[in-house]
């Protein structure tokens, strides 16, 4: 493999009106670079639904993407409360977001199974009271 | 279908993206739920949602839809419309009811994922 270019984002967690935003410019970045529509698709709703979800919860983080030959990494980290169960934080369906934010349009329990549904590989690291991290890798075909 | 044929169909309005009238789509999603629409990948589709926040047109960029139709007569703030030119989006608004506009648009040929064929496609 050669070289990986890298995007970083702070995910403002103060306004759930801007949060996406990253999203946005990783998929205008990824265009740019000439990759796979179907990749890019990939790539920027994964990042998308874990963006929201770090405003939702954690109050925002920091996103970095690294774009390899052979696969694209998303890195989400937060200093948010954790995620006490993830083996239930992955159903489809659960969801510890308040009403406001279902009448925002999430908050239905589909962020983490979309994330995992449009990568390659998703790992969650999570303490409570600490933060979370999560890693996902979309895989490029040669 | 044509983005025209959708906006004569459900007697829309549209707010931004009148150059692209003659654009096709080939799928149609309805839901006030972002993440439902997110699960699902359609090609070229339209979404007919009642929802109005900036998120709604993030996530139909993120799908790589081409047309928002804002149905029961919401109408998108400054910000959505600012969003939508950015990424060449068609707005459109109805008064039409989501299921009233989703069911003018199926008994039209636009059949969810599927495509039916269009006279003169």
């Amino acid at each position: 493999m050669s070289d990986v270019l890298s995007f970083r984002f702070n995910v403002d967690g103060e306004d759930f009106t801007s949060a996406g935003q990253a999203s946005v410019q990783v998929k205008k970045d990824l265009r740019r670079l000439g990759l796979d529509p179907e990749i890019i698709r990939r790539v920027s709703i994964a990042m998308y639904e874990g963006e929201i979800n770090m405003v939702i919860h954690a109050g925002g983080g920091q996103a970095e993407v690294q774009v390899a030959e052979d696969a694209i990494t998303i890195i989400l980290e937060d200093k948010g409360p954790g995620i006490a169960d993830i083996e239930q934080a992955m159903q489809a369906g659960f969801s510890t977001a308040p009403d406001a934010v279902r009448s925002l349009g999430f908050g239905a329990g589909m962020g983490l199974p979309n994330m995992k549904r449009y990568t390659d590989y998703m790992d969650i690291q999570s303490t409570v009271g600490v933060g979370t991290r999560v890693t996902m890798r979309v895989d490029i075909p040669q | 279908m044509k983005i025209c044929t959708i906006r004569e169909l459900l007697d829309a309005r549209i707010i931004t993206g009148e150059e692209q009238m003659g654009a096709h789509v080939y799928s149609a999603c309805g839901s006030d739920m972002m993440s439902d629409v997110l699960a699902y990948v359609k090609d070229q589709a339209v979404l007919l949602t009642g929802l109005v926040n900036a998120q709604v047109v993030r996530t139909a960029e993120m799908m790589d839809m081409h047309c928002i139709v804002f149905v029961r007569s919401k109408e998108p703030t400054p910000e959505m419309i600012r969003l939508a030119e950015e990424s060449s989006m068609v707005l459109l608004a109805t008064d039409k009811r989501m299921y009233e506009a989703c069911g003018i648009l199926y008994s039209n040929g636009l059949v969810g994922n599927k495509v039916k064929k269009e006279p003169g496609i």
